[in-house]
């Protein structure tokens, strides 16, 4: 208490006691300080940047337009609407593949059995494989002349199809190969959350005379609830937002038709193809707020209605 | 109240009770549909790889001849293209200082503040640092391209390592977290009794039991870093280019030789594999951290 500057230890000990005092904001701050600085900045210039009709050159001089830009981009059905519409249909179509996949996956690696170490082993190497080289994967194995897609659909006489050059299929194709690259995660997290549920509710109902279908579906799912919410939750985020493998396989504006631009490439090409980055920045703030509102209402409908 | 527990899809008992309940018999067919359906998914997610490294073992004339699908004569010559004259171990090299740096950075920075926000329960806190895994990295790479042209740091490495640390570090407190959460606290307890600062029982009795659960994020952190392709594309210059970019870059040409393009990809998703299969333990309890809390 009597601490003077000058004596060396006593500073020492004084300072190692503030340190303490003081440890929650002093651990949490340095990563805090880095994530705001690095996020809030940002954010801040990408709402200021929407407001205006930058464009061109990163020095370029840029006019205050007001809400022109949201009037623009909400008025725009040849490109945003399109793309609302792709992001939506490329999550959705994803994410409920991967579900209804990774939980039949995961049911059957529930119990024990030889050789599931090299199950799991190969649900892992999608996962951990770099998306733009899975994409170019892909792209040879879907190739309309040489790829083995259409050579293995002729070995059944299955006529050959466009797959990713085709303006109808390109989505569909790309939402495959995000099912192929990320069910495994689903799997993963379904598994932790089955190997963490107790066996005697299950055995219970097994007593009780239920079936396999009734176990799982009035048993096994209800325990699994909060599991499956944060599976949905996590993939979903990653899929909104999915670049990598459209932009690998389809290049700048999604395609030559645009038929796989989702909000996220659609930004992107505006941003770094166009330079238009006041509209880019309308568009992102716009892709942003919707990803807050889908994940509050999966949080919020979580909260209503308890547990 | 009996009615509404039986009423959950489970038919009623009609039969006299048994003092020991007899347990259904288990149908025969599951076992062999299980091993059917299993060994198909396993083939699914298996093949498109091999797929990928037979195409980078064959010629570009073998690879558009149908005939030469399964028997071929392998051959190293994409593997020599891409490495030797496509400058390919610069990428490598890129990709790897990247991940690491950005690695070892993020877990300085996002371990103490995991232990911060999990010991004093700062789920406000915590939620502004797992804002950055929701937020598109578009919408902050516009001002960061302003910001780091401006500085004229565009194309250097700090920048990259800046921009995946973004990545990394919401990762890692997501991760941290939830294992600090499920390391007891007696232990440290004892430790400020027997006279260590709560800070000195953090150095010296949670971090080291804490390896598995830093390593788990620091591979996980790596994984997704050595992955990641947009930042890069944009922020990353002709000698910080990373294996995705370049990887990339192979296809803006007008004919594709597909060969090296998968010798290229070979070269990228191998390492990272292998790095998964020997620590497939810590990326499994990574990827599924905080799942089952709810």
């Amino acid at each position: 208490m009597t601490a003077t500057v000058t004596n060396k230890p006593t500073a020492r000990k004084a300072y190692s006691a503030w340190a303490n005092r003081h440890r929650k904001w002093l651990f949490a701050a340095p990563a805090m300080i880095f994530v705001g600085l690095l996020i809030a900045v940002p954010l801040a210039w990408t709402v200021y940047l929407s407001l205006t009709d930058a464009q061109g050159s990163v020095r370029a001089e840029s006019n205050f337009v007001g809400i022109a830009n949201y009037l623009k981009v909400f008025g725009d059905t040849e490109r945003f609407w399109p793309a609302v519409l792709r992001t939506f249909t490329f999550t959705g179509g994803a994410v409920a593949t991967e579900m209804v996949l990774g939980m039949g996956i995961a049911l059957l690696l529930w119990r024990p059995f030889k050789g599931e170490k090299w199950v799991r082993v190969a649900i892992l190497l999608p996962l951990v494989a770099t998306p733009v080289a899975v994409g170019m994967m892909w792209r040879l194995i879907f190739d309309p002349n040489i790829g083995f897609a259409n050579q293995f659909l002729g070995w059944f006489g299955i006529p050959a199809q466009p797959w990713l050059s085709g303006q109808g299929t390109a989505l569909p194709t790309l939402i495959f190969v995000d099912v192929w690259q990320w069910t495994p995660m689903i799997v993963l997290i379904l598994l932790a959350g089955l190997t963490s549920l107790s066996e005697e509710p299950d055995e219970a109902a097994r007593i009780d005379g239920a079936n396999s279908w009734q176990r799982f579906r009035f048993v096994t799912l209800p325990l699994l609830r909060s599991t499956v919410i944060v599976a949905i939750v996590l993939r979903g985020i990653d899929a909104l937002k999915t670049f990598d493998i459209l932009y690998a396989t389809k290049g700048k504006g999604g395609g030559s038709f645009h038929e796989v631009e989702t909000l996220n490439v659609y930004a992107f090409g505006l941003s770094f193809d166009y330079n238009d980055y006041g509209i880019a920045s309308t568009v992102l703030i716009l892709f942003f707020l919707l990803i807050i509102a889908i994940m509050w209402m999966i949080t919020y409908r979580r909260k209503g209605e308890g547990s | 109240m009996t009615d509404t527990v039986t009423t959950h899809g489970v038919p009623e008992r009609t039969a006299p009770e048994r003092m020991v309940p007899r347990r259904p018999r288990k149908p025969r067919a599951y076992p062999i549909f299980r091993v059917v359906v299993l060994t198909l998914t396993v083939l699914v997610f298996i093949a498109p790889l091999v797929w990928m490294l037979v195409a980078s073992f064959k010629t570009n004339v073998d690879i558009y001849d149908s005939g030469k699908t399964f028997f071929f004569t392998p051959t190293l010559d994409n593997y020599a293209n891409v490495l030797g004259r496509n400058n390919y171990f610069t990428f490598i090299f890129n990709s790897f200082w990247v991940a690491l740096w950005s690695t070892v950075a993020s877990l300085i920075l996002g371990v103490p503040a995991a232990y911060a926000m999990s010991r004093f329960t700062m789920q406000r806190s915590a939620m502004v640092v797992l804002m950055a895994r929701i937020i598109p990295g578009v919408s902050l790479l516009v001002p960061w391209y302003f910001i780091f042209a401006n500085l004229r740091l565009v194309g250097g490495f700090g920048v990259l390592i800046l921009s995946h640390m973004f990545v990394a570090l919401p990762l890692i407190v997501y991760i941290m977290m939830s294992f600090f959460d499920s390391l007891p606290t007696e232990l440290e307890d004892a430790g400020q009794v027997d006279g260590l600062t709560p800070i000195g029982a953090f150095l010296r009795i949670t971090l080291p039991l804490s390896v598995p659960g830093l390593a788990t994020a620091g591979i996980l952190s790596f994984i997704f870093s050595w992955n990641n392709f947009m930042f890069a594309l944009v922020l990353s210059g002709a000698n910080t280019k990373t294996l995705p970019v370049a990887i990339f870059n192979f296809v803006s040409y007008a004919s594709i030789d597909w060969g090296s393009l998968m010798s290229a990809a070979v070269i990228v998703t191998v390492p990272i594999m292998v790095i998964a299969l020997f620590t497939q333990k810590y990326v499994v309890s990574g990827l599924t951290a905080g799942a089952t809390k709810g």
